[in-house]
């Protein structure tokens, strides 16, 4: 695409973006304000992450997008091709160990991320404590005073009405023991994933027009009681592609009669392991 | 002046990587990176300095600086940045040698801890593996840090600065064509 900067973004944007980049490192789990634009494509389908990836990578990058762990998705595919098109130089990959940008919707790659690698998560909804108190003002405060009350309490209403924590994805994060955060909606077995992880993670909302981050080496801790702690959910089984007892797992239906099988979401994942299998049996 | 220096060779590639190696920085506290493409500033901006300003600053961001009277035309020239007297109401500090007292500077509100001011601070070596030992988000056990030609007492107010905490001011380190980072919630112990 002749015509747009590298990235498509211009330089006065990615700037104001990257000084808010800063600043998020700068206070783990702060939400900070930027001035989101208009992207060509629409809200919900990723523009906090693809704006938040523009302003971050170069010609010298390896980017890797996935949509609920598929590399192969709908949403996975358009991003990808659009970087590819926008920004000359840059490689594109499915494998999570060459990528150094990492642009993801609602998943954690299986793979141990390392040193040097950058998530950037794709954020509907920046602010964790929205549904128990919408407004915007109010929220803030309760972030200054650190008062996460609100969130405590509906964990214990939780409890009470079903014997343990109903959400099993984006369950409340505290970073840094200080700010209550949103993983973004990763199932909570991602959740663990993001204590002292070696990668740098940005998070970035389009539509709310927020951005945040988690520096690497920092804790995080899922919100819960001592007396009923953070489980994380997983589906009890195996990969039939794979054969995995320890990935994330998506139920797929194969046929009207019942039939359904589990399959791992992280396609790389599932493929790495099928092709060592390939191998070993030859 | 004798003419004006130069700004980055590829404004956009150039721009983007000296970003990268703050972000890093600024995400590793302690860590040294290397500039790989800073431009020769005047005098006596180092490269680093000169890159990190040009790859941040802009219209939107008031600075202040104490680096005479060429590097301050250059920054207005390449970053178009305004610049201010009073470093109290500067997004961007630019500093070498003795800089401002960091509580003189913008440190936020607890509601917008993000709206405090960016020290870069200019000093004469920056080394890993020795010096300082820096704890905190971003590093795993302790990173050492050896910073040749800080400010005197700048100990005694980085532990006020961190203490403001979310609130402070964070320091972008300069030395040569190298920089590191102290965001505003890194523990410091003499070495």
């Amino acid at each position: 695409m002749s015509g747009y900067n590298f990235a498509y973004l211009d330089e006065g944007t990615k700037r104001m973006i990257r000084r808010a980049l800063l600043k998020a490192v700068a206070v783990p789990g702060f939400q900070v304000p930027f001035g989101s634009r208009e992207m060509p494509l629409p809200y919900g389908w990723g523009t906090g992450g693809i704006q938040v990836t523009a302003a971050v990578i170069g010609p010298d990058d390896t980017l890797k997008v996935i949509d609920q762990g598929a590399d192969d998705t709908t949403n996975a595919v358009s991003i990808r091709r659009f970087f590819a098109r926008v920004a000359p130089g840059l490689r594109t990959t499915e494998s999570t160990a060459e990528a150094t940008v990492i642009q993801t919707r609602h998943r954690i790659p299986e793979t141990p991320l390392r040193e040097g690698q950058v998530m950037v998560y794709q954020v509907p909804q920046p602010e964790p404590l929205f549904r128990l108190e919408p407004r915007r003002a109010e929220t803030r405060r309760l972030h200054a005073l650190a008062d996460y009350g609100l969130m405590q309490v509906k964990l214990y209403e939780d409890i009470a009405r079903h014997g343990r924590v109903a959400s099993s994805y984006d369950h409340p994060v505290m970073v840094g023991e200080r700010y209550l955060m949103s993983p973004s909606p990763i199932p909570s077995f991602d959740n663990p994933k993001m204590h002292m992880s070696p990668a740098l993670q940005l998070f970035g909302a389009g539509r709310e027009r927020r951005l945040y981050a988690v520096p690497p080496y920092t804790a995080v801790r899922s919100l819960d009681f001592e007396d009923h702690p953070f489980v994380p959910l997983r589906a009890n089984g195996r990969c039939t592609l794979c054969g995995s007892g320890e990935s994330y797992l998506d139920e797929v239906v194969t046929d009207d009669r019942g039939g359904r099988m589990f399959v791992c979401s992280d396609t790389d994942y599932c493929g790495t392991r099928q092709a060592a299998m390939k191998e070993a049996a030859e | 002046m004798t003419g004006l220096l130069p700004g980055f060779a590829d404004p956009v590639v150039d721009a983007q990587s000296t970003f990268r190696a703050v972000l890093e920085a600024m995400a590793r506290p302690g860590r040294v990176h290397r500039l790989s493409a800073p431009p020769a500033a005047p005098a006596p901006l180092s490269p680093a300095a000169g890159a990190v300003l040009l790859a941040l600053a802009d219209g939107e961001t008031p600075l202040w600086l104490n680096a005479g009277a060429d590097a301050t035309e250059w920054a207005r020239f390449h970053a178009g940045c305004p610049v201010v007297a009073d470093a109290g109401e500067a997004e961007f500090v630019l500093a070498i040698g003795a800089p401002p007292a960091l509580s003189a500077l913008q440190v936020g509100t607890d509601e917008d801890p993000h709206r405090s001011a960016t020290l870069i601070l200019q000093v004469q070596a920056l080394e890993e593996g020795a010096g300082w030992r820096l704890t905190g988000p971003g590093i795993e056990r302790e990173h050492r840090l050896r910073v040749a030609g800080a400010p005197e007492g700048f100990l005694a107010q980085w532990a006020a600065n961190r203490a403001l905490s979310p609130r402070g001011v964070d320091i972008i380190l300069c030395a040569g064509d190298r920089v590191a980072a102290l965001p505003r919630g890194t523990m410091i112990e003499e070495g």
